[in-house]
């Protein structure tokens, strides 16, 4: 099975609120305030494809990245855990694609490689955090999809999947193709690659595609647009938190207890 | 028509009468009606005395949180209804329905608003963006919309004492693809959602026993425990108890907040909260800016301290 992974490089999202800005004219945070990153559900999502990989269960996995040049580099970081390939298709501006540009761009790139039978996407890139692009790709395929997973194996044919559900951890079966959006787990921390992988993925070629190369125009890019961004801006925050002190800890315990109760919160067990 | 469609069977939920409270105004504004459907005759009966002129039940879809049958009968209704407008909650089944829905519908899907304005006869949605360091404003380009809305971020509908009779649909077969196994239903571990008490912790922590401890706590008040991303990913909790922007959306009267530093994508999910109560060590982290109450302490010594005073006051 062909698994394919879809990639997006993100502001560092453990930026501190305090230093998070956005620039009004160009409606995102202005270049250089933060690094880029692998975005945090896409490096879940690549570790489930490798260790799907690992398992027998994928033979290959193909990293794929729609967005502007420097972005590269994500793909640079999935080779250096071992990714068997990766595919660019370049853009100018990445985020002023919405969902339904950036599903169009990676359904094109889909067709293109084959298509597999397995894609992995993150449940939502953390800069939007629109949370669509999966699904998307999915219905534009034809195919089921499934979200919110943290685990997957091989069993009697089918590809089992542990999954968030509404009520508890859910186990499904499913029959490829199937689109899989992940979720972070603790045992999906992406692993690190060696120097010597480090050093390898450099030398590795990423394949470049541009749009119109897949048949996409700016017209057409244009008219799969959807939404349409108006304002964006930092809330401002009102700090008004009351301190609870004490001499020792108990104090303290017993002072909030009483306060919460004052203000008809909480009721203290009699 | 605006549609609002909710999972639930034996009644509406909160979730669900936020949508309709939302659908209710929003048909004011735009001179429409409110429809609602559901996965029951019960809590589809409970559409009408909250201002829906219409109310279907979805029948068929026994794997419905797994399965396609629910979606695909939401679209034909939607289409059916010439749906405007399609609210769902922003949930587990809303989040992963409403970009397939949308997309059926050659529509538009707004994802996780908590605000939405009529502006020149078209709704402007507003929605967390950066893992909610930002705000951002959209419009669909396309009609219908369907939005996922945020729990606890819109007022529930009142009772109007109107009634509506239950029109039944049918979820067409699924394709069979996806199978529901089975699940480790979260069971007797207290619901987040409908939690007024939420014990949260974080890595603050320290340790995974300190996890326990919470449970403790949460026991005697009556309460839930939560837990941040950091802590979920460090195996400390199971990932069904995490809040925030990936996780629960809560609205208990009280959030303790134990050792959470209070990233954007935690503070995304207790917004509802009547008032959080922020336990840590760091003056300065953001979760003072959300608290209500604050203690500037190791998270576990008060943990410890309000089992022991909870105790006290027991015997």
């Amino acid at each position: 099975m062909h698994a394919v992974v879809l990639l997006k490089q993100i502001l560092d999202w453990e930026l501190p609120p305090q230093r998070f800005r956005i620039d009004p004219q160009t409606k995102r945070p202005p270049d250089g305030l933060a690094p880029k990153l692998l975005g945090p559900f896409e490096q879940n999502a690549l570790e489930l494809a490798l260790q799907l990989e690992q398992a027998g269960t994928v033979e290959k996995v193909t990293a794929l990245l729609a967005g502007p040049a420097d972005a590269v580099e994500a793909l640079r970081k999935a080779l250096a855990v071992r990714a068997d390939e990766a595919v660019h298709v370049e853009v100018e501006e990445v985020d002023a694609l919405d969902p339904s540009q950036t599903a169009e761009l990676l359904v094109a790139a889909l067709r293109r490689l084959g298509p597999p039978e397995l894609v992995l996407a993150g449940r939502q890139a953390g800069d939007w955090d629109h949370g669509q692009v999966g699904y998307l790709v999915a219905e534009r395929l034809g195919w089921p999809a499934v979200g919110l997973v943290f685990r997957g194996e091989s069993r009697d044919g089918r590809l089992h999947v542990w999954r968030i559900g509404p009520s508890g951890v859910e186990q499904l079966a499913v029959r490829p193709p199937v689109v899989l959006t992940v979720t972070s787990h603790t045992d999906l921390r992406l692993r690190m690659g060696s120097v010597i992988d480090l050093m390898a993925a450099n030398r590795k070629p990423i394949a470049s595609w541009r749009p119109d190369e897949l048949g996409l125009g700016s017209a057409d890019l244009a008219a799969a647009r959807r939404l349409e961004l108006g304002e964006v801006w930092v809330p401002e925050v009102d700090r008004n938190c009351e301190l609870i002190e004490g001499e020792d800890a108990a104090e303290v315990a017993a002072r909030l207890l009483d306060r919460l109760a004052g203000l008809e919160l909480l009721e203290r067990p009699a | 028509m605006i549609l609002a469609a909710t999972w639930d069977t034996d009644g509406l939920g909160r979730a669900a009468l936020e949508l309709l409270g939302a659908a209710t105004r929003l048909a004011v504004e735009l001179g429409d009606q409110v429809g609602l459907a559901a996965l029951g005759t019960a809590a589809a009966a409970e559409a009408g005395g909250h201002g829906a002129a219409r109310a279907f039940a979805i029948e068929g879809d026994r794997s419905a949180s797994a399965g396609d049958g629910t979606i695909a009968a939401l679209a034909e209704l939607a289409r059916e209804l010439s749906a405007r407008i399609v609210l769902l909650a922003a949930d587990e089944q809303g989040g992963a329905a409403a970009p397939r829905l949308a997309e059926r519908l050659s529509g538009t899907a707004v994802t996780h608003a908590i605000a939405v304005e009529v502006e020149d006869g078209r709704p402007a949605w507003t929605r967390p963006v950066f893992g909610g360091k930002a705000l951002s404003r959209v419009t669909a380009s396309f009609e219908p919309v369907v939005a996922t809305l945020r729990r606890g971020a819109f007022e529930p509908a009142l009772p109007t004492g109107g009634s509506a009779s239950v029109e039944m649909r049918r979820a067409p077969a699924g394709h069979g693809a996806v199978e529901l196994i089975g699940s480790e239903a979260a069971g007797e571990v207290a619901s987040l959602e409908e939690a007024t008490v939420i014990v949260a912790g974080g890595a603050g922590l320290g340790t995974p026993e300190a996890f326990s401890e919470l449970e403790e706590l949460a026991d005697l008040l009556g309460g839930a425990v939560g837990a941040s991303l950091a802590a979920v990913d460090a195996g400390w909790a199971a990932p069904d108890r995490q809040v925030g922007l990936t996780g629960k959306v809560v609205s208990p009267d009280v959030y303790f907040a134990f050792g959470i530093s209070g990233a954007s994508q935690h503070l995304a999910g207790i917004g509802g909260a009547k008032a959080v109560v922020a336990v840590n060590t760091d003056p300065d982290a953001p979760i003072f800016a959300a608290a209500r109450l604050g203690v500037v302490m190791d998270g576990r010594e008060l943990l410890r301290a309000l089992v022991d005073e909870l105790r006290g006051g027991e015997s």
